[in-house]
């Protein structure tokens, strides 16, 4: 690692370098969360706005009942705020999202953050798990292609990237379901919450409901990154540290993995981070596709049951995962590149 | 959404090829070729982009004359032929009504193709006029505008996208009728997701041409700021927008289906692609020909698109030696 970074200015005291590289971290990681705030509160009004322009009132099954007069039906609009100004309105929504207070939904009858508390956890980890089989293909699929470029392999490779995001999430899902439920009979088709076995059995009853949606969403998400691997590590490969690195006498294995993926790396985090949403949106598909109970399928459900708050509530929570995970990046994009200081 | 690639995996600047601009065409410059005449000899270049795009020729013209020579209802319904796996009077079988899965397909690739085209003019004027006024006028306004577009690629799009659809389903229903308020309303949100990267190229591109000496001698000669941007800086930066635009329709296509698949897309009665596969995802066991068939079409005509932003982006980039 050293040889790449000799360039930079010498450190007095490894000690001192040490101490003094935590304390910026955070500093940095506090002022990037109060960058991410207006961004946060940008996002609420949009969803604010978008629900406050829409047509519809929720007092319009009273409206038609002819058993409840209309000063009723006035005096109960008064009541819960729907006849003043919407700044005010938003005002008050925002000041109880931030109590924590994000409502009850109309059909579940439970409160919205119970509801997502229930469900967030598999979302996270079909999300996290396939993140993690698409990093551990794209990594060496990509540096392999790009260390040599036109060979079989990269042409075979890319090709295969290129079908692998052409092919849209939901048609993955259905040929998974196909291929290793209906024709092979390997895996269960619906995931279920509530698995009977315990121990070991429970564990793999697990890995086996749990690999399709993983496969699906992880492999979509290797083929866009190989690509960005590979163009990033020829970007660098030609680079003259790189040259002086293999003239040095290191092995070619050294100098790609701690010399040239590294680097790499950089530009591909950044690209990552845009995806993110598309990832959240992926994530939806397949809950919906393998009947995953997460939040994606949560917010299918209460779009199709006409449940406001939980549709509000849940797509704040995917605005903040996306947010969240932006800002995962850049504390990234500084631990790769030490020029870019935490100031 | 699916498929949606940043435009800049292989096009970023760094990736420029160590010959250099200029470099390669001066065998070249005695005999004067037109810009399009060039682009169109490195496009050829490009094998796979150059078959896809008689591939995707080929399904266009399927799906709009089509219709004019297999004259089969996509509503015809036939009780005693239903579920029957592809034969020469079903090639591509039928569903569980016994309606013509192919008449059905044609159908749907007309819907799907007219929402990507539409989606993507959408997505461009929008974002080319954000960029060109971002790249134009710079200070506080470029910040802002930034901010906006930072803060758009930042939205969860689909969840939005779902939102959006059911909330302005109905009227937009009772104001445009059913297929072509659901229509506008599907391109219009599809689009107004999707301008971002459009914006940013369109700004990046205004930044440094504003400054070449061409646009300089436009200035100096009196050019108005619109005759500067539409004579000069616009036709200029064209190349990446026309390749993020291509890549735009294949996006708009998945995003469609997407919807359709999630049953907030169009009605139930209008055969789309997405909306074919999402019905036959419940009788893959006994008749996989109807999800299969759908699906290869929304596969096939993404990824020949693909293809073709790729082999485009080869063709439009002057710093590649082709």
């Amino acid at each position: 690692m050293a040889a790449a970074w000799s360039d930079r200015a010498p450190l007095p005291n490894s000690a001192i370098a040490h101490s003094s590289t935590s304390a910026p971290l955070l500093n940095y990681i506090i002022r990037r969360l109060l960058i991410a705030l207006p961004s946060l509160l940008g996002i609420s009004l949009v969803l604010f706005t978008v629900l406050a322009l829409a047509p519809g009132d929720p007092f319009e099954d009273l409206a038609n009942n002819p058993n409840v007069p209309p000063e009723v039906r006035m005096a109960l609009r008064a009541q819960f705020g729907l006849d003043d100004p919407i700044w005010e309105r938003y005002l008050r929504w925002l000041g109880s999202m931030l109590q924590g207070d994000w409502g009850f939904s109309f059909v579940s009858r439970i409160d919205v953050d119970t509801l997502i508390g229930q469900r967030i956890g598999v979302t996270i980890a079909v999300i996290g798990m396939s993140q993690l089989v698409a990093l551990l293909v794209a990594l060496p699929v990509g540096v392999l292609a790009a260390v040599k470029p036109y060979s079989w392999f990269d042409r075979i490779a890319s090709t295969l990237a290129f079908v692998g995001f052409s092919l849209p999430t939901f048609f993955t899902g259905v040929l998974f379901i196909l291929l290793f439920s209906v024709q092979l009979g390997w895996f269960p088709f619906v995931y279920r919450a509530d698995l009977s076995s315990t121990g070991w059995q429970w564990w793999v009853d697990q890995f086996k409901q749990s690999i399709m949606p993983i496969m699906v969403l992880g492999l979509f998400q290797a083929a866009s990154w190989m690509r960005y691997v590979r163009s990033a590590v020829l970007d660098v490969i030609r680079l003259d540290y790189v040259t002086t690195a293999r003239s040095k006498g290191l092995a070619e294995r050294t100098v790609i993995n701690k010399h040239v993926v590294r680097n790499a790396l950089i530009p591909v985090v950044t690209l990552v981070a845009l995806q993110m949403p598309a990832v959240f949106g992926g994530a939806i598909v397949t809950e919906q596709i393998f009947r995953i109970p997460g939040i994606g399928s949560l917010l299918i459900d209460a779009i199709l049951r006409n449940d406001t708050p939980v549709i509000m509530a849940v797509t704040f929570v995917f605005s903040c995962l996306v947010i969240f995970f932006n800002l995962v990046a850049d504390v990234l994009y500084g631990w790769l590149d030490p020029r870019i200081s935490y100031r | 959404m699916a498929g949606s690639t940043p435009a800049s995996a292989t096009a970023s600047p760094a990736g420029a090829p160590p010959g250099g601009p200029g470099g390669a065409p001066a065998a070249r410059a005695a005999q004067s070729v037109s810009p399009w005449t060039e682009a169109w000899r490195r496009f050829k270049r490009h094998r796979l982009a150059f078959w896809s795009l008689w591939l995707l020729g080929t399904l266009v013209a399927a799906v709009l004359l089509g219709p004019l020579f297999y004259k089969v209802g996509i509503n015809e319904v036939d009780f005693s032929a239903k579920l029957s796996t592809p034969s020469w009077k079903h090639p591509m079988g039928t569903d569980d009504l016994g309606r013509d899965i192919l008449a059905r397909v044609l159908y749907g690739g007309r819907i799907s193709l007219a929402v990507g085209l539409a989606a993507m003019l959408m997505a461009v004027t929008v974002g080319v006029f954000i960029g060109a006024v971002a790249g134009m006028a710079r200070g506080w306004v470029d910040a802002a505008l930034m901010w906006v577009t930072d803060l758009f690629l930042s939205l969860p799009q689909l969840p939005l996208l779902l939102l959006l659809i059911f909330l302005f389903r109905e009227p937009l229903k009772a104001a445009f009728g059913l297929e072509m308020g659901i229509f506008i309303l599907i391109v219009v949100v599809i689009g107004g997701f999707r301008w971002m990267p459009v914006a940013r190229l369109v700004r990046a591109q205004f930044f440094s041409l504003r400054e070449k000496e061409f646009v300089e001698a436009a200035r100096a000669l009196g050019a108005s700021v619109p005759r500067q941007v539409v004579r000069h800086i616009l036709p200029n930066s064209l190349g990446p927008v026309i390749v993020a635009a291509t890549i735009d329709i294949a996006a708009a296509i998945i995003a469609e289906s997407t919807l359709s698949f999630l049953g907030l897309g169009f009605p139930p009665d209008i055969p789309t692609w997405g909306r074919i596969l999402y019905d036959g995802r419940d009788y893959m066991d006994l008749a996989m020909h109807w999800a299969l068939f759908p699906g290869i079409a929304i596969f096939l005509t993404v990824l020949t698109i693909n293809f073709i932003g790729d082999g485009l982006r080869d063709a439009l980039d002057p710093r590649r030696v082709l």
